[in-house]
């Protein structure tokens, strides 16, 4: 990592441990928007993170892969969420967490080769009457069916195309 | 409005203020909930801007963007009053129509009315509805009325007087005896005397006191928290400042899930609210008692909804729970006394106080009082919110509130409690709904998930399934839930596969035995639930699994199989194309057929088929 680049880590990881008064009791929200400032959680962003906090950094660590919504590993520019809550799992949410496996490639967490899409299954989005339900980016899909996932995809594969 | 409220008269000139300013002649009423929204809500929402805004003369139209109405298979949802008039399934194409026919001249769109698919009559009000007509709104009684965002709605409809009789009328023994005398029990699910609870955490020495109102609502199938905090978010700070000054504490924290960002949004938006009025802060209303209110947001772990680890996980550290010999209201969060309840119950404080603890106690059962807002979902008609009186029997509730089961399909299961709940099956549909029946019957209250399962569900799958979610969601702390749901998976695992084996069951039992006697926390000691229950309900699902390697409601995969009705099928070839075995042939026009041995049955062609042609054997 170059000189520069690392100053422009500290400066915006300081000031959101200043925006939590550098209490490690804040260690989880102070990570949340570390991870919104860069798109996951850099290694060099947690160790900084703990330097300034005064806690070592398997306790970052610890807490990065306890909880679901943190990722140590860049994200693609989209996320498909896909719920698998009880209600979405009775209605088709597995098949079509299946499909989306398959049609790109990837496992629980991962992302597509072309870094288009970050694939998150999660276990309740709490919006079972639309069941089953997909969420691309804060897009939400209602009563999905198999048949609507390649136009759903396309539809951000294509945006991606003119947007290059 | 922009001065503190120091004073109760203050408070009280406030609220004749904001009443006099009154209604608007015609008000539009927009669902803003998340289903609503992932309906285009939102689009809804501006579409009547423009329409309004456009209009040169006639009366003042007010739109309010409310919370949750309930009603969320019908989103999204548009009330206008006068005439109070429902309507569902609003697109931005039918926005001018209802301006220029029912904001400006009171005529009814027939078009836009909800019709009762068993009477195929059509409603105009809300009332009349049978999905609402038969429940009892306490809690939710304002949502879909008021304004989340405002404040002043809140304080028109008689908010934040409760916090006042408290502080000016009530000593904080008060406010617990009338608590405890209102019988409220914990709605997070464990059903705790609430009023006891907080006595408990008074007494408890030890300075400072911490509250936390529990918003990580995890169970799958359970979203009442998250539209109570999103339709009505003042009623839960006001019930926490309230319970604050019970127990004597200065700081509390809502801790909501990750997963609910519209919930974060109104919550930090009502606290800001509250501590620009002099509601939160120093000296509320001019009584020496001080509080701050912070949000949390959770890091998306199931099991941060326990309090032990809601309350690690507050500290900065995993969410490992821990056990529980020294109570959290002793010993919680920093080691300090910790009073800890559910959204739900917060929000209840309030009307306890404004109504009293008789009147409440005159709702519900003899050991359950009140009611119980619950999430009523999956194989049922009306899908949505609906609060009912504790004791209405799970009948009254599926049936004739949520319409029954869709596609004339049979009723086979209630699942109650989410992850650690049970499966209740029809013959006790005439139990009634309160914690001490559904714990009989094998399941919990929990949270207030209710889901309705049909013929096509596979009650085994069902116990797989929520083995699953709760191995994934394990802490992995003690070693009961961390191996025993391992291999309490593997065995549901290989019956579904169709790969049981005699004597699988008695051993699914024995690990259940082991997760009840020697787990650290709820989510282990009541992960049995569902795996104990559906052996108790539907042992020959079990036995139909292991002895004949069939699936009655056809569901795992492999233990039936697809064929082509050659009756109904038009041979348009879409399953042939679909199938990624090509074990799908047949001539154009000419019904196909499905080559058993190549399929992987994988139901790509049952998705796919556009006449339903493909039945499941």
């Amino acid at each position: 990592m170059s000189e520069t680049m690392h100053a422009d880590y500290l400066a915006s990881i300081e000031t959101i441990a200043d925006r939590y008064g550098r209490n490690p009791d804040f260690l989880i929200p102070m990570m949340q928007d570390v991870q919104t400032a860069f798109g996951y959680l850099p290694r060099d962003a947690l160790e900084g993170l703990a330097d300034l906090l005064g806690i070592p950094p398997s306790q970052c660590f610890s807490v990065a892969t306890f909880y679901k919504s943190f990722s140590l590993v860049p994200r693609g520019r989209h996320t498909i969420t896909v719920c698998l809550g009880t209600v979405c799992y009775l209605k088709g949410g597995r098949e079509i967490a299946e499909t989306i496996e398959r049609e790109l490639e990837v496992k629980a967490g991962g992302t597509s080769r072309d870094g288009l899409f970050t694939y998150e299954p999660v276990n309740c989005l709490g919006a079972c009457a639309l069941a089953p339900v997909v969420v691309v980016d804060s897009e939400y899909y209602d009563h999905v069916k198999l048949r609507d996932l390649p136009r759903i995809l396309k539809k951000y594969r294509e945006a991606d195309r003119k947007g290059q | 409005m922009s001065s503190p409220i120091a004073t109760i008269g203050d408070l009280e000139r406030w609220q004749d203020r904001v009443r006099q300013a009154g209604p608007a002649a015609v008000q539009v009423a927009i669902c803003m909930g998340t289903g609503c929204m992932a309906k285009g809500a939102a689009s809804v929402l501006e579409a009547f801007r423009r329409e309004i805004a456009a209009l040169s003369d006639g009366p003042r139209i007010e739109i309010k963007q409310t919370g949750c109405h309930g009603f969320c298979s019908q989103g999204a949802i548009v009330v206008v009053s006068p005439p109070e008039v429902f309507y569902r399934d609003v697109r931005v194409e039918d926005v001018p129509e209802i301006v220029r026919e029912t904001a400006l001249q009171g005529q009814v769109i027939e078009r836009l009315l909800y019709v009762d698919p068993v009477t195929n009559k059509a409603h105009c009000s809300p009332h009349s509805i049978p999905f609402y007509a038969r429940q009892r709104r306490l809690v939710l009684e304002r949502n879909g009325i008021t304004d989340p965002n405002s404040i002043e709605d809140y304080v028109a409809a008689g908010g934040y007087s409760s916090l006042a009789k408290v502080l000016s009328e009530m000593t904080p023994e008060e406010v617990i005896a009338e608590v405890e005398k209102s019988g409220l029990r914990g709605r997070g699910g464990g059903g705790f005397p609430t009023g006891r609870k907080w006595r408990s955490c008074r007494e408890a020495p030890g300075e400072p006191k911490y509250l936390i109102c529990n918003g990580d609502e995890g169970d799958p199938g359970a979203f009442m928290d998250r539209s109570v905090m999103e339709g009505n978010p003042h009623a839960v700070i006001e019930g926490m400042i309230i319970g604050a000054y019970a127990i004597g504490a200065q700081q509390a924290f809502i801790y909501v899930r990750n997963e609910y960002p519209l919930a974060v949004q109104r919550l930090e938006n009502a606290l800001a609210q509250a501590r620009e009025h002099g509601l939160l802060g120093s000296n509320i209303l001019n009584s020496g008692f001080s509080l701050d209110i912070q949000i949390d947001r959770g890091g998306g772990a199931f099991v941060c909804g326990e309090s032990t680890a809601l309350m690690a996980s507050l500290e900065g550290k995993p969410g490992e729970p821990r056990a529980k010999y020294v109570h959290t209201v002793e010993v919680g969060l920093h080691g300090k006394p910790t009073l800890l309840n559910n959204v739900e119950t917060w929000a209840n404080v309030p009307i306890i106080i404004a109504r009293g603890a008789d009147w409440f106690a005159s709702i519900g059962t003899e050991k359950s009082k009140g009611t119980k807002v619950f999430s009523l979902v999956g194989k049922v008609q009306n899908t949505g919110l609906v609060e009912v009186p504790m004791g209405m029997t799970l009948r009254e509730i599926v049936v004739e509130i949520g319409g029954g089961v869709p596609d004339g399909k049979r009723l086979k299961a209630v699942q109650t409690g989410g992850p650690s709940g049970g499966c209740i099956p029809t013959e006790h549909m005439d139990a009634e709904v309160d914690f001490d029946q559904l714990w009989e019957l094998g399941s919990i209250m929990g949270s207030g998930g209710l889901i309705v399962m049909d013929e096509d569900t596979c009650m085994v799958n069902v116990a797989r399934y929520f083995t699953e979610f709760l191995l994934k969601e394990s802490c992995g702390k003690c070693v009961p839930c961390r191996e025993g749901l391992a291999q309490v998976l593997e065995v549901l695992t290989r019956i579904c596969a169709g790969k049981g084996r005699e004597g699988d069951i008695e051993l699914l039992l024995e690990l259940c035995d082991c997760l009840d006697d020697a787990a650290l926390c709820g989510l282990g000691n009541t992960a049995s639930n569902p795996v104990r229950s559906t052996i108790r309900y539907f042992r020959d699902e079990y036995d139909a699994h292991i002895r004949d390697r069939r699936c009655p409601a056809r569901e795992c995969r492999g233990l039936f199989d697809y064929q082509i009705i050659a009756e109904q099928c038009r041979g348009c070839g879409v399953c042939a194309k679909e199938c990624p075995a090509e074990a799908i042939s047949g001539e154009r026009k000419k019904p196909h057929v499905i080559d058993q041995d190549k399929c992987i049955r994988c139901g790509l062609c049952f998705a796919a088929c556009p006449f339903d042609s493909i039945a499941k054997v």
